[in-house]
């Protein structure tokens, strides 16, 4: 049976961290890693990277996009697009207290994050050279691809395509989404159509893997990159450790199915820590041509 | 074959009936001959009411039942030759997905399959229908081949879902699917693909990207296989058919929701009642389109694929009344 990779348990814990981190400058956090306690101002001062041991935090959208491109160049594009509940998903399963239903589910979301979905797209310049990208928000639904986040993101490779751009799709996420059920599956069917587009006119494609990139996501444009790049630490896979232990009845060791592992195994191009994060990128846009 | 699935319990009671006359044979008193018709026409009637109105779970267990054809099944009925093809030329051959050039009404398809076994030894031959990543760089290369030389490609759809241990982690099971999707959706020669019984999740989709996708009366397509679904919202594999029935999994929803393109009909009870009739209604159907989409010239027939993934979705405007769905 495929079970699509669901955040582990201790993937939940550090999202807590994280979001705590993000309202909060003053608090202090521990860290998942190495459990020093960190003051928030000096965690924000240090693009969110544990100073001690270096891991990374999950940065929101808006953060990873401040991140990565010249400052006041980010246009967004389709802030409007709101998801709906096309499947009226409603289940009452006996052991839970109340049924899950998708479209509080979503009230609930867009009011916690601020947000109207899990990606923020559009077009930005870096080091001077534009680029149209999509960045994806773990705190939105843990990252989970619905429509919304495919048209998006199969909009802004379209824009590439017209302005004739190099793409830049930052993943975090842990799959499709459940609740649009099969409309979910079918946009890493038309995110991929886009890409493959992209990819016959020559335009490049960069790819970062941020923590958790797994399931549909994992096995559709994350992986298509001309170049895939991935931060340190990062959860990487089509199935998470928890899915392999229960199909396998073996213990995956904690950590291991992570971004060095797929570079080990050749899936990747390289582990970049965030500090170099934006010089590497600019690099790759500097030295990829856009035009055949 | 008798009725064995749960759902199907009236009628298994009155095939039992049925059997006991039937097995008097010449020995029928004409009353009795008259009972044996009703309890016939009965049992007509009753199977096409419950097959008509089958839930989700109920449509999984069919798609799922021990004696549905599989695709090597569907091909011994259908195709006048083929030729199977091994291996995806740099780590192994996988058994999940069978492919190779075939003869279908004359002309040649290359056919990429999802298999399944059937006894224990065949199962475990099969992994269970789920491939590994070397399955479907497999497909990648018998897509590629089919370029070449021009040949339509005939995918069946009927698994579980990609393998998940770890080593096809290891092999780039991500990578794997990945690059199918990629490639599917720019190749040069018709293609069309149908669920001939499950169709879950990604691994599924990773060889569906198609100018048409066909659907067999009882079978399911969904994003995730029930009980995974229902693992990741977290309420357990337990209550499986829950997921099934609020994701609307059927064939039937499929092509209610524009991702089907047609719904072949399945004999009275399911394909596995009659493979020969399952078969000719199969191959009934994707000729006709086969013919149909060679007549449109390769640009149209990218266009055309790219505009139908396009099209998939639903989402609302912040501006508009949030209610308001909008099909894009």
């Amino acid at each position: 049976m495929v079970k699509e990779a669901a955040a582990p348990s201790t993937e939940q814990a550090s999202s807590t961290v994280d979001r705590t981190l993000s309202a909060v400058g003053n608090i202090a956090v521990k860290c998942p890693k190495c459990r020093e306690i960190l003051y928030g101002r000096d965690l924000e001062k240090n693009q969110k990277v544990c100073p001690r041991c270096s891991h990374h935090f999950k940065l929101n959208a808006r953060e990873r996009i401040e991140l990565l491109v010249d400052e006041g160049s980010f246009v967004e594009l389709d802030a409007d697009l709101i998801p709906v509940d096309p499947l009226h998903f409603v289940v009452s399963p006996p052991n839970q207290a109340k049924s899950l239903d998708y479209a509080s589910k979503l009230v609930e979301e867009r009011k916690k994050t601020g947000q109207n979905e899990a990606v923020i797209s559009g077009r930005a310049t870096l080091d001077g050279k534009p680029f149209a990208l999509a960045v994806m928000d773990f705190f939105f639904m843990g990252g989970s691809m619905g429509s919304v986040v495919g048209e998006k993101i199969t909009r802004a490779i379209e824009l590439a395509i017209e302005h004739r751009m190099p793409m830049l799709i930052v993943s975090t996420s842990g799959g499709a989404r459940m609740q649009e059920g099969i409309f979910a599956l079918m946009q890493m069917a038309k995110i991929s159509a886009a890409l493959a587009k992209l990819g016959e006119l020559g335009l490049p494609y960069f790819s970062l893997l941020t923590d958790p990139t797994t399931g549909g996501v994992s096995a559709s444009f994350a992986f298509q990159g001309d170049v895939i790049l991935a931060e340190p630490g990062a959860l990487i896979c089509f199935t998470g450790p928890r899915v392999i232990e229960g199909f396998m009845h073996i213990k995956v060791p904690e950590n291991t199915i992570n971004s060095d592992f797929a570079l080990q195994h050749g899936m990747i191009d390289a582990v970049v820590h965030r500090r170099e994060l934006r010089q590497t990128l600019s690099r790759l846009l500097h030295m990829y041509p856009t035009s055949k | 074959m008798a009725y064995d699935l749960e759902f199907e319990k009236p009628l298994a009671e009155l095939e039992k009936k049925i059997n006991a006359l039937q097995r008097k044979g010449d020995r029928l008193k004409p009353d009795e001959q008259t009972q044996l018709r009703a309890l016939e026409n009965e049992l007509r009637t009753r199977t096409e009411e419950i097959y008509k109105n089958l839930t989700a779970w109920q449509t999984v267990q069919v798609a799922r039942h021990k004696d549905r054809p599989y695709s090597l099944d569907y091909i011994k009925f259908m195709c006048e030759d083929f030729f199977e093809l091994h291996g995806d030329r740099s780590y192994a051959d996988d058994h999940a997905i069978v492919a190779g050039p075939a003869t279908l009404d004359g002309q040649t398809v290359m056919l990429i399959c999802h298999q399944k076994g059937r006894d224990m030894k065949d199962k475990q031959f099969r992994n269970l229908g789920m491939p590994h990543p070397e399955g479907y760089r497999k497909a990648q290369r018998m897509m590629r081949q089919a370029e070449k030389f021009g040949m339509p490609i005939i995918t069946l759809i009927d698994t579980s879902g990609a393998s998940v241990a770890l080593p096809d982690e290891e092999r780039g099971q991500s990578e794997a699917i990945a690059s199918s999707l990629y490639l599917m959706s720019r190749l040069q020669v018709p293609i069309i693909a149908t669920v001939i019984g499950e169709g879950n999740s990604g691994g599924a989709l990773g060889i569906s990207i198609a100018d048409r996708i066909l659907m067999m009366e009882y079978s399911y397509y969904t994003v995730a296989a029930p009980e995974a679904a229902a693992d990741i919202l977290k309420f357990g594999g337990a209550h499986a058919a829950l997921a099934a029935e609020g994701q609307r999994i059927r064939a039937k929803d499929a092509l209610e929701f524009h991702i089907a393109d047609e719904l072949i009909p399945e004999p009275l009870g399911g394909a596995h009642r009659n493979y020969r009739q399952a078969a000719e209604a199969f191959k009934a159907v994707l000729t006709r389109h086969l013919a149909e989409l060679k007549q449109l010239p390769v640009e149209e027939l990218l266009e055309k694929r790219y505009q139908k993934f396009r099209n998939m979705g639903h989402f609302g405007r912040e501006t508009t009344t949030e209610t308001s769905q909008i099909q894009v």
